[in-house]
């Protein structure tokens, strides 16, 4: 590099000087407004095209949930809500849904508890080993699920409690503890400590300052916990796959249901209508959570 | 007030205040933080260790009991160790299970590295509306998102379909579904998400002055790039390859969904021990090696990309 500044003739460094004049400013927003077209286009397009990547595969399962054909395929053969039909009448499914409800829920207020707990205890006190505690909660996002799903198989197995919704449900809370605490570490870090302490100060024990000032202010956050963790029980499938006894949760009946080539339109409806309720939940949840926070707050999750 | 305070210790007496358990466990609270930081810690503590380490130590332990028909006998053996790697078939499928994974992993992290960089560095308004977008599938069904390429990779699916009936082609192609390729593509699309928002953090972390300061001393944008920004990244990106690696290594649904009989993964055979086959200490066998090789290629990962680090540095 410092080559071509030795080499390069006078004009050539005042051209590369003027060039790099130009560049450098994109590196400030208030200079700027918007993007900076001629540089920055391939970027945005890849950006647009990374998008349609993530969204578009996605897009079929409601696309071809309103095709009348029972065959997923181009060209469409015309709009119809008979697959929805089809998924409103199925007693089963309807079941599914209902387990699914049940262990949702349960698993979003356990896990949020839980987490709050360790979001409380790392944010407001000064501890050592509080990395390595933060990463033994972490564990269970990267420990493969299907490990998870035969350990608690094989320990449920081994103290003789059957599969049922509550294993389903024990298995969901282990997953949903690290999520609800990354999104409840990053809303508490966003608030000033000083409230609480003056609350202290001003006379009010521990749980009335946690009840009167702490858990409003983390509401948002809470709500988050609480919408997220709920999704996730409610997407989850492996460790349910594993861990289900005669009650199916929803993902387990779309499992069971894929054998069957003629349910396939009915199955399009179902996940359809997942897919668009879950997108609502988890909008809804990642609004409430990074408003007022700030973009890079906390977790990188 | 300050009569009333002494006439309460005079009552209380010294001595049982010092000796009363609780205001022992009091003082200690008062005196040192962690502790009180701890306490608060452990409700989430015991049940993680209740609903993991257990259960995972338990899996150990069965990986040396064998199976008697239907009943489980629990004299030590390492039987099916021997039986792994007496089997080359299971070798060779970790194998390629990891190599089917890095190849995810490597495309992953390339992918999703524009696109991060692109929210840090380029949007300057609408930063929040950009990370809902991209954050939004991850919490959406995996199962689902892998369904989706079932669809669209299929014999009669989207892509063949749409093919034939633009005319560009006559029979459905049939490489599409069913191989190692379909199941990497899925793979990578299903895991976008968690390479995304690490590599993104990293970049957003970066102080701006540093980039100013390269600027000044003469770097082009290409250098620049590649001496202060992607160093500065690297914690992100090694985070993104953790955390799409590991999971994909043991993946069951998508090579189950998509993957056919050539595009299977050790997570299948896993899965299999528990179910058809049967065989649970062998298939906890396999999924303690499986932990194993997955813990040797982090460790190996994360000493080689630090050294690397530090001699650039």
């Amino acid at each position: 590099m410092t080559d071509t500044t030795a080499q390069g003739s006078l004009t050539a460094q005042k051209a590369a000087q003027d060039q790099r004049g130009e560049e450098a400013p994109q590196y400030f927003a208030s200079k700027h407004e918007g993007y900076h077209w001629t540089a920055e286009a391939p970027m945005f397009l890849y950006a647009v095209w990374y998008l349609a990547f993530l969204y578009i595969p996605v897009l079929f399962l409601p696309l071809f949930s309103f095709n009348d054909s029972i065959y997923v395929a181009f060209p469409l053969k015309g709009f119809s809500l008979e697959w929805y039909g089809d998924m409103v009448g199925t007693q089963q499914l309807l079941e599914a849904l209902a387990n699914s409800l049940k262990v949702g829920g349960a698993v979003a207020v356990l896990s949020t508890i839980l987490g709050l707990f360790a979001a409380k205890a790392m944010t407001r006190y000064v501890m050592p080993g509080k990395g390595a505690v933060t990463a033994f909660i972490m564990l269970p996002l990267v420990v493969p699920g299907i490990i998870l799903g035969i350990s608690l198989l094989v320990i449920t197995n081994m103290v003789g409690m059957p599969l049922s919704l509550y294993t389903i449900g024990l298995a969901h809370t282990l997953v949903s503890v690290p999520f609800a605490m990354l999104v409840l570490m990053s809303r508490l870090e966003g608030f000033d400590k000083n409230l609480e302490e003056a609350s202290l100060d001003l006379g009010e024990g521990p749980f009335r300052t946690f009840f009167r000032v702490t858990l409003p202010l983390a509401w948002p956050g809470i709500l988050a916990s609480l919408l997220l963790t709920f999704t996730i029980s409610f997407d989850e499938f492996i460790l349910a796959f594993f861990l289900a006894g005669n009650e199916a949760t929803l993902p387990v009946y779309i499992w069971s249901q894929l054998r069957f080539p003629s349910r396939l339109p009915m199955v399009l409806a179902l996940g359809a209508t997942i897919l668009i309720f879950s997108f609502f939940i988890v909008t809804v949840a990642e609004v409430l959570r990074r408003r007022g926070v700030g973009p890079q707050a906390g977790s990188a999750i | 007030m300050a009569v009333t305070d002494s006439a309460r210790t005079v009552t209380y007496g010294d001595d049982i205040r010092r000796t009363s358990l609780l205001f022992r466990v009091n003082a200690l609270f008062l005196r040192h933080e962690w502790i009180r930081g701890y306490t608060l810690l452990s409700p989430t503590l015991l049940v993680m260790v209740m609903l993991m380490c257990l259960p995972v130590f338990m899996l150990v332990t069965y990986s040396f009991w064998t199976q008697n028909y239907l009943d489980i006998d629990r004299t030590f053996t390492m039987a099916n160790y021997e039986a792994f790697f007496q089997k080359p078939i299971y070798v060779a499928l970790i194998m390629k299970s990891i190599r089917m994974s890095l190849f995810c992993t490597f495309a992953t992290i390339i992918l999703a590295y524009p696109m991060a960089y692109f929210i840090a560095f380029k949007v300057k308004s609408n930063k929040l509306v950009w990370l809902i977008l991209i954050t939004v599938p991850f919490w959406t069904s995996y199962l689902l998102r892998v369904f989706a390429w079932k669809v669209i990779l299929g014999y009669n699916g989207v892509v063949n379909s749409g093919l034939i009936s633009v005319g560009l082609i006559d029979e459905p192609l049939q490489f599409l579904l069913y191989n190692p390729t379909a199941v990497v593509l899925t793979l990578a699309h299903a895991w976008a998400a968690f390479a995304i928002l690490p590599i993104y953090v990293s970049l957003e972390k970066i102080d701006r002055s540093y980039l100013e300061a390269a600027t000044d001393l003469g770097d082009t944008p290409s250098e620049r790039f590649w001496r202060v920004t992607w160093p500065l990244s690297l914690p992100g990106v090694i985070a993104a390859g953790l955390l799409v690696f590991i999971p994909t290594v043991a993946d069951y649904v998508t090579p189950r969904l998509v993957g056919g009989t050539t595009g299977i993964m050790i997570g299948n055979i896993i899965q299999s021990q528990f179910g058809k086959a049967n065989n649970w200490p062998l298939g906890a066998a396999l999924s303690v090696i499986v932990m194993l090789m997955i813990a040797f290629l982090v460790v190996v990962f994360i000493v080689t990309t630090t050294r690397g680090r530090a001699r650039s540095a």
